[in-house]
């Protein structure tokens, strides 16, 4: 199949950009400012039904077409915090093909009438940014990026920021504050970015994969989007396979590919030829799903992952096979997210804590029956009761790990 | 000395990137770019950049407080920073982290005796598909190793060693 996001794997040197613009690259962008309304623009990608890739799916263009018009200057801000436990497709699309993202990020801008637009990476993709740095300092040479592009009255001017080390800067306003010199912690919500962003302004954030999407739906029309996917998630999506499969990686897949299509066609099955015991399809922040051939045959597109008892998140898709027990992933998932938790709010600072400890003693077998028990109700307590989604999904684990697979815990407290 | 004498360039440069209002945006680069010099963030500088940026040195402290790839303390001159969080666990990595240490003669959180490694534990770095992996943060940055053994690991240092005789 042709690669519609990881274009690199089928045109050598794409992250050039001469062999970038001989395939057709800035063309989308030209005409979105040369002869397409911001409007105009925005239209096209809410026809196409681009959902946001960075886990929550919302529609993109409707994201766009909520920014307050009445409040200016407007801001772009590309999430490249790519900091999920499994996930690891952003990186490779800056890597191997940066001037498609750049390009869609350009386009958002000119759509949301935004002059500056930052990329903010996170700190340990430190070579990733002095990279783009190059790239946009290519474009704004060849005068598609600067002051009045095409000859046109718009000007735009992307820059990197880097995060250094902190997984809640991927939730949106946490990486607002933390490009505004503050520490990376949400805000409350509403009122949202489209309406008072960064700086108070209006902002739209998206996720480097759905930026990287938009140039070809402006090329080929939001008819060709829809004609791949699901009726539920249009078009392609990075699925990053990770844990223990043969061929790990980014596989990029219309929405729709089944769980043994991406693990077993793809991937090249499970180590050792061992059954799939669990599946957690948005990487830690997942629920566990108990596996069957029903879930293995079920398409993977948001709605219908749902039906299976996850969500789809940002695709990252981490096997476990029989030889893992969830006592043991639990404790790992937990032991991230009270590393991450930015400390704000209560029910996520404390819960994480608390939930620490009882793992810790589930897993090293000097836990009781009783200390599931408190450990399941620590983790409801939380849930609903968050500032952000950190605190929520850091319960996703613990509670289908001990609901789905209590014979795995019964077995870590009984020796 | 302040960042403004030593680095002018760059600060100049960093500042030109956020509204002129807005010039706290610059703390983190100017933390990078402080960090630059000694491996870690000193008073001084942070008294340094609060200046520069109209905040207080509270403020500029928390900064540093907060995120993780900005160090108060001197430890080795590369901290070398094996993921062990949930993927790269399924592919090895504790062991990987484990035999490293044996190997080194420290435990996680030490530095190596000459001062040039301090061996860390840290959360996902997005390689989940090429564990055992780890990234080095020292004087030239952040890199990332991917795909290793621990005797590649081993190899690694003893080229770091010999580009690095002078470490204090």
């Amino acid at each position: 199949m042709t690669h519609i996001l990881l274009r690199h794997r089928d045109i050598p040197g794409i992250e050039k950009f001469d062999v970038y613009k001989k395939n057709g690259g800035f063309d989308a962008f030209k005409k979105a400012v040369t002869k397409m309304t911001p409007a105009e623009v925005t239209d096209v990608v809410k026809n196409s039904n681009l959902r946001g890739r960075g886990g929550a799916g919302f529609p993109t263009g409707m994201k766009w077409a909520f920014i307050d018009r009445n409040n200016w200057p407007h801001y772009v801000v590309a999430n490249a915090d790519e900091s999920e436990p499994g996930t690891f497709k952003d990186r490779e699309i800056m890597e191997g093909n940066p001037f498609q993202f750049l390009e869609g990020v350009a386009i958002g801008s000119y759509a949301i009438g935004a002059n500056v637009a930052y990329v903010y990476l996170r700190g340990e993709f430190w070579q990733v940014a002095a990279f783009l740095d190059e790239k946009i300092a290519e474009m704004e040479k060849a005068g598609y990026l600067g002051d009045n592009l095409f000859g046109t009255e718009y000007s735009l001017r992307i820059y990197t920021h880097l995060g250094a080390g902190a997984y809640i800067c991927g939730e949106e306003t946490a990486l607002l504050e933390s490009i505004e010199g503050k520490r990376g912690q949400p805000r409350v919500r509403p009122p949202f970015p489209p309406s008072y962003g960064l700086y108070g302004k209006p902002t739209v954030i998206n996720n480097v994969e759905t930026f990287t999407n938009v140039p070809l739906i402006l090329a080929n029309g939001a008819d060709w989007y829809k004609s791949m996917g699901t009726a539920d998630s249009a078009g392609v999506k990075i699925f990053s396979l990770s844990g223990r499969v043969r061929k790990p990686g980014n596989y990029e897949l219309p929405f729709g590919t089944t769980f043994r299509q991406l693990i077993y066609e793809h991937g090249g099955g499970v180590q050792e030829g061992r059954p799939v015991k669990a599946i957690m399809p948005a990487g830690a922040s997942s629920s566990l799903i108990v596996v069957d051939d029903k879930v293995l045959d079920t398409p993977m597109d948001y709605a219908t992952v749902r039906t299976v008892g996850a969500d789809l998140g940002s695709a990252s898709v981490i096997v476990l096979d029989d030889t893992v027990d969830m006592d043991w992933v639990v404790n790992k998932t937990i032991h991230f997210f009270k590393h991450e938790s930015c400390g704000k709010c209560t029910p996520c600072r404390e819960g994480n804590y608390w939930m620490q400890h009882l793992t810790e003693r589930i897993h090293s077998g000097h836990g009781a029956q009783a200390d599931v028990d408190l450990l399941l109700n620590v983790a409801k307590q939380m849930q609903n009761k968050c500032l952000c989604a950190l605190g929520e999904f850091s319960t996703m684990a613990v509670v289908t790990g001990i609901e789905r697979f209590p014979q795995d815990f019964k077995k870590a407290v009984s020796q | 000395m302040s960042l403004e004498k030593t680095h002018p360039k760059e600060v100049k440069q960093i500042l030109s990137k956020y509204p002129p209002e807005h010039k706290r945006s610059a703390v983190m680069p100017l933390l990078y770019l402080a960090q630059s010099e000694a491996g870690y963030i000193n008073k001084a500088a942070m008294q340094d950049i609060a200046k520069l940026l109209d905040m207080t040195e509270t403020e500029v402290a928390s900064i540093v407080g907060f995120y993780t790839l900005y160090h108060d303390k001197k430890e080795g001159k590369y901290r070398m920073q094996v993921c062990t969080d949930l993927p790269c666990a399924l592919r090895g990595a504790d062991e990987f982290l484990d035999n490293l240490c044996g190997n080194l003669g420290i435990k996680v959180g030490e530095t190596t005796p000459d001062g040039l490694i301090t061996l860390e534990s840290v959360m996902c770095l997005a390689a989940c598909d090429k564990a055992p992996m780890f990234q080095t943060q020292g004087p030239d940055g952040i890199k990332y190793h991917e795909n290793m053994t621990v005797d590649r690991t081993m190899e690694l240092i003893e080229a770091l060693k010999k580009s690095n005789t002078g470490v204090e």
